[in-house]
């Protein structure tokens, strides 16, 4: 079955393959660094491990020279990220996640492009307890990080609530069974008995992912367009649902997206998945699984950052790829269906969906659930998750769905998010509403510049130019990230930014609206005054030359602001 | 031959007598040996007095000089400066010293001494330091023999602001008396400022033994001294150091309940040393904001010139720099009492409970606020205060690895109490005026009661949560500069580990280096229930048991109100347990440890 002409790339493996080696299948020396009280950091290999168990450790930059001058270790704390498949919560658990926010993190949560809880300033001390709650509330935090596949994304678009409710079956599905084997989670933090007897063999613990696991992460969302929310392209699998009579009728795949890059390395690129045929519901496990074998044997394992699998497809060529799939099916995929897409952004207020269940959609400024001066975003949540018995549902967009709620809730919740000054995101502007920030400083250890702290402030500055020139309501999406890894899917915006130095942003343009073309470089490493600049010769010529419809990242292509990318490969061209 | 006699010789009745006997009896050679032998002696230096005892002279050697025994009982070394400084002073005088720590002076030989000088130091509640805790007990139990024929006098040092001040001297005082003796002069009490009263209470001993005695110096004694002496810095706590301040710091993350000052300060220029274990007498200056509401309360002139010892300096300088005024004392309120003119105040004097209830957490400033109106002069006013005492800290680095430098580590002190915030002087001083460039009076307060094992091999428990990790940091300098193989261990906590933990960095690399072999932390406040470092010492009893089997010293510093005491019954509990003994052989276990200087400790 495996074909002979193809092959890895050569080279030595990475430091990482050697980790994942000799880690006894994700355990390495966890337990016991878990146990130290002398640092509340672990080392290096082990924190390669942590992350496929949903965590890795980072310190507090704002605070790293400060403390190194008083004779103490970087202030060390957890990241943990839960696997929650298609973001959906029920309100027990939005309380349980809540809560240890509060007694273990840092007081508040983000919600996270991929649709999941993540929760920072977790204390090595506290790790076990933390995991542990989530675990009694039926969650986890398993391959919410790694070299496995991650947190499966699927639409939360709640005017389709009938399909909604089908495909997230199906990413609950595809999250649950894609999940490594190992029993070291359970072991390591709920103190699940390690099973004595005959040493195991590859092929029994982890039948699919094998003792090295994947080269790289390993994404899949599933879109139902209109809506690309989850930015189906964006993604190293993505299905495309086919809704045909009303109901759904398959999926076309799309293969070898991915954001991530690095600066100054031309031959790392953003790249959007292409699609290469239709198969039916029953059929997307499956595929999903040949397709990350196919990774796992051709995956390039010697240069980290040349692992993702869209350079796999694009060393190996699309159509070798799809015979390979073909091939390692023993079936052959249907031709892609028909579909369009409008927006990759969410939509906001009150929907009514079917057996008469209401869902909104509120704004959350950089997915941070926070108790801010003067608006008690996390307490009103809480507050609601109290009373709510429909399901929270976190969107791609860092956006939040009060969802499923019946009639006769409706006024209850409605008086909630009155009390507390809740937004549908009206009384923003639509670029705010469009905005989308990865963590970065001070926690994230490969941020070079801000994004969650500092994208509000520059939108409050752009908001001016938006409103001079009449844009208020004109939907654009901006995105920004700290560094190239691209968490915020920058170069999906269609005014990007991508961080360089403290204070410093390379200024992308020239994205679709539905996220069906990647942006391009405008500007290198400029600072806030010249992006403003730059923002108020164009966008007041957006309003004055945009023909009707045409969204912000087209029109720069169109008046030749910017050279479209037609493909990941001419990203830096 | 002439017959010597008390008017035509410098010798007493008793001698006369022995050498009239004596000499009349003498042979040529024996005469002439003799005399070779005294000029000898007059003109030894320190090499020819061991040949003394070598070769004892035949019976006819010069009159016996009155001995003499000075014990001291000294927690912070001061006790022991002045118990040695005595018997210098005395020795130069011709008397044969003895100086001893009461620990290590048998007990049974006190039947024997005829003469005895106590210098002993009160701490807490009116408790002995640590290595005069036995003979205390000893001289106070029924095994303390009646003595006659028996001199003593007690010099004793305390805090006037303790409740029970000076009370191990007055203890002994009251003891030794019944027992028999008789004061060569009456016992001194002395407060923070000890040195005038101490200095004056030598000479009234020198006095009091010298009565009717010979007592033209002994120059070969003097020489001797002199000799002896190791070449010292000409700063003392009585001439301090201005020494400069290179380095202030909090070393408590952002976040912690608590400050921590790091200081390190230069002794260049100065000839200081010091061992690890010493401690650094700072004198302090008190808050300006302080000074002035003082100032402002009287009405006082800040420039009116007064008079202080013998400089003349502004009322606002005195009250800075030269005088107590965040603490009140009984004599100090006794006498304010006589320059007031309200009743209260006289009433307040009158009944030593509510006094006492009073002077807890207040200072002059609510003294002079309380009780109006006063009729005395600036000049009067300071007289009665109390001389600026120094604070001493334990210092926590190592003369050998920071030549020149000395490091301390003060957590900052501020409370409330009487609706006014309060603050540490000298802490303070460091937390909130201090900068680098700045200068301290300074001086080294050597402490040899708290010294690392002479063996380099000996295995060492150090533990020392907050503060307490200071001389630590010293220890382990020191061991690193060495290369010293010892083994060892250290205890430490605080509230927080993110915020608290003291010098983490260097103690992770010290661990990952080898210089410390074992580290283990309790925070108190990072989980549900509250651990200590004693809670650490018990999870650890087997391993630390081996390690006192192995030899290992022990040795505490830091808080002695609570955590000294938990940590010594932890001690007694782990040997119990681990040594399958009972608990007085336990108990005897530890004495034993302290006296073989494996035991000891530094609290506060």
């Amino acid at each position: 079955m495996v074909n002979p002409n193809l092959k890895a790339p050569d080279g030595p493996p990475s430091d990482v393959e050697g980790i994942k080696d000799r880690s006894n299948y994700l355990r390495g020396t966890l337990e016991e660094v878990m146990q130290d009280r002398i640092s509340a950091g672990i080392p290096d290999d082990d924190n390669r491990l942590m992350k496929h168990h949903g965590s890795y450790l980072q310190d507090d930059r704002d605070l790293r020279n400060e403390r190194q001058k008083q004779k103490l270790e970087p202030a060390y704390q957890f990241m943990l990220r839960l696997r929650l498949p298609g973001g959906v919560a029920t309100p027990e658990q939005w309380l349980v996640v809540d809560d240890l926010a509060e007694k273990y993190g840092n007081g508040t949560l983000k919600l996270t492009t991929r649709q999941t809880f993540q929760m920072h300033g977790i204390l090595k001390w506290n790790m076990k307890k933390t995991i542990q709650a989530i675990h009694s509330t039926m969650l986890d935090t398993i391959a919410a990080c790694g070299d496995v596949n991650r947190n499966v994304m699927c639409i939360s678009n709640p005017d389709q609530s009938e399909i909604h409710s089908e495909v997230y079956e199906l990413a609950k599905m595809l999250s649950n069974d894609l999940l490594p084997r190992t029993r070291a989670y359970h072991e390591i933090w709920l103190d699940e008995e390690k099973v004595a007897g005959s040493p195991e063999v590859d092929e029994e613990v982890e039948p699919m992912y094998g003792p090295l696991y994947l080269p790289r992460k390993f994404k899949i969302g599933i879109a139902v367009p209109p809506s690309n929310d989850i930015d189906v392209f964006s993604q190293d699998l993505g299905f495309i649902a086919i809704v045909e009579n009303g109901k759904l009728a398959g999926f076309n795949v799309a293969i070898g997206g991915g954001m991530g890059f690095s600066h100054g390395d031309k031959a790392t690129y953003p790249q959007l998945s292409k699609v290469i045929g239709f198969v039916t519901p029953d059929k997307i496990y499956e595929v999903a699984e040949k397709v990350i074998t196919i990774q796992r044997d051709y995956g390039n394992r010697s240069v980290r950052k040349n692992a993702r699998f869209k350079y796999t497809v694009d060393r190996l060529g699309l159509e070798t790829v799809m015979v390979e799939l073909e091939n390692r099916l023993g079936w052959k995929l249907d031709e892609a269906r028909g579909f369009k897409f409008d927006t990759n952004g969410d939509r906001y207020g009150w929907v009514k969906g079917v057996r008469g269940k209401w869902h909104f959609t509120m704004f959350i400024e950089g997915g941070r659930v926070a108790d801010f001066e003067g608006y008690k975003l996390k307490t009103a949540l809480r507050e609601i998750a109290k009373v709510h018995k429909g399901d929270f549902r976190l969107t791609a967009n860092q956006n939040l769905i009060i969802g499923s709620v019946s009639t006769k809730d409706k006024a209850k919740i409605e008086a909630l998010i009155n009390e507390y000054g809740l937004t549908d995101g009206s009384r923003y502007s639509a670029l705010r509403r469009g905005s989308m920030a990865c963590v970065a400083l001070p926690t994230c250890g490969l941020a070079m510049a801000e994004a969650e702290r500092y994208l509000p402030v520059l939108v409050d500055k752009i908001e001016e130019i938006v409103d001079e020139a009449g844009l208020r309501n004109e939907e654009i999406t901006i995105r920004m990230t700290g560094c190239p890894n691209g968490c915020a899917r920058h170069a999906l915006g269609e005014i990007g930014f991508i961080g360089k130095a403290v204070g410093k942003y390379n200024m992308y343009l020239g994205a679709a609206f539905d996220g069906s073309r990647l942006s391009k470089m405008y500007r290198e490493n400029i600072g806030e005054e010249e992006i403003l600049n730059e923002l108020r010769a164009i966008l007041p010529r957006y309003a004055r030359e945009r023909q009707d419809g045409e969204h912000f990242g087209d029109f720069v292509v169109r008046a030749g602001i910017i050279e479209a990318t037609t493909d990941g490969t001419n990203f830096h061209d | 031959m002439l017959q010597l006699q008390v008017m035509n010789s410098p010798f007493n009745q008793e001698q006369a007598e022995l050498l009239n006997r004596l000499l009349p009896t003498l042979t040529e050679t024996q005469s002439l040996w003799l005399s070779g032998y005294l000029a000898a002696i007059q003109s030894s230096s320190l090499q020819a007095a061991p040949a003394v005892e070598e070769r004892p002279a035949p019976a006819a050697a010069p009159a016996i000089p009155k001995e003499v025994t000075i014990l001291f009982g000294s927690q912070t070394g001061n006790a022991q400066n002045l118990a040695k400084k005595t018997g210098k002073t005395l020795e130069d005088r011709g008397f044969q010293v003895t100086v001893s720590a009461m620990s290590d002076f048998k007990p049974n030989n006190l039947k024997k001494v005829k003469n005895l000088l106590i210098v002993v130091s009160t701490h807490g509640e009116g408790d002995p330091p640590d290595n005069a805790l036995t003979f205390h007990e000893f001289v106070h139990g029924k095994r303390a023999p009646k003595m006659e024929d028996f001199r003593y006098s007690v010099l004793a040092l305390g805090d006037s602001s303790y409740e029970f001040f000076c009370q191990t001297g007055k203890d002994f005082d009251k003891r030794l008396e019944e027992l028999g003796g008789i004061r060569i002069t009456p016992r001194v009490d002395c407060d923070l400022d000890f040195e005038e009263p101490a200095a004056e209470w030598a000479e009234a001993v020198l006095a009091g033994l010298s009565e009717g005695e010979s007592s033209s110096p002994s120059p070969a004694a003097a020489a001797s001294v002199s000799a002896s002496a190791p070449a010292e810095s000409v700063y003392s706590r009585s001439n301090p150091f201005r020494a400069e301040v290179l380095e202030n710091l909090n070393l408590n993350g952002r976040g912690s309940n608590k400050e921590t000052r790091h200081l390190e300060i230069s002794l260049e220029g100065s000839g200081l040393t010091y061992q690890p274990g010493d401690s650094l007498g700072v004198y302090p200056e008190n808050d300006p904001e302080l000074v002035d509401l003082l100032l402002a309360e009287m009405s006082w002139d800040p420039e009116e010139a007064v008079r202080v010892k013998e400089e003349t300096v502004t009322l606002k300088e005195a009250l800075t720099a030269h005088f107590e005024i965040t603490v009140l004392t009984k004599p100090l309120v006794e006498k304010a009492a006589k320059l007031s003119g309200n009743e209260d105040l006289h009433l307040l004097v009158s009944d030593s409970n509510q006094l006492k209830s009073y002077m807890n957490g207040r200072d002059l400033i609510d003294l002079v606020r309380d009780f109006k109106p006063w009729n005395s002069s600036a000049q009067e006013f300071v007289s009665i205060l109390r001389k600026m005492p120094a604070r001493l800290y334990s210092i926590s680095s190592s003369f050998e690895a920071n030549p020149d430098e000395v490091h301390l580590t003060i957590g900052a002190v501020r409370y409330d109490a009487h609706g006014r915030e309060r603050k540490g002087v000298c802490s303070i001083l460091c937390a909130e005026r201090l900068q680098p460039g700045d200068t301290l009076p300074v001086f080294i307060q050597h402490n040899e009661n708290f010294k690392l094992p002479e063996n380099p091999d000996t295995p060492i428990i150090m533990v020392g949560p907050g503060t307490g990790i200071a001389p630590f940091r010293s220890f382990m300098q020191d061991r690193e500069e060495s290369g010293a193989d010892g083994k060892s261990w250290l205890f430490f906590g605080d509230q927080h580990f993110v915020t608290d933990f003291l010098y983490q960095t260097e103690w992770q690399k010290w661990l990952k280096d080898g210089v410390l072999s074992k580290l283990d932390v309790a925070f108190s406040r990072d989980g549900d229930e509250k651990v200590y470092v004693q809670h650490r010492m018990q999870e650890n009893s087997k391993e630390l048991f081996q390690w006192l089997q192995e030899g290992a010293a022990v040795y505490i510093c830091g808080d002695g109100k609570n955590m000294a005491h938990d940590v010594h019954n932890t001690l007694i509990d782990i040997i119990e347990k681990e040594g399958g003994i009972s608990r007085d052989q336990a108990l005897e276990y530890l004495a034993d440890m302290q006296k073989n200087k494996r035991y000891q400790r530094d609290v506060y």
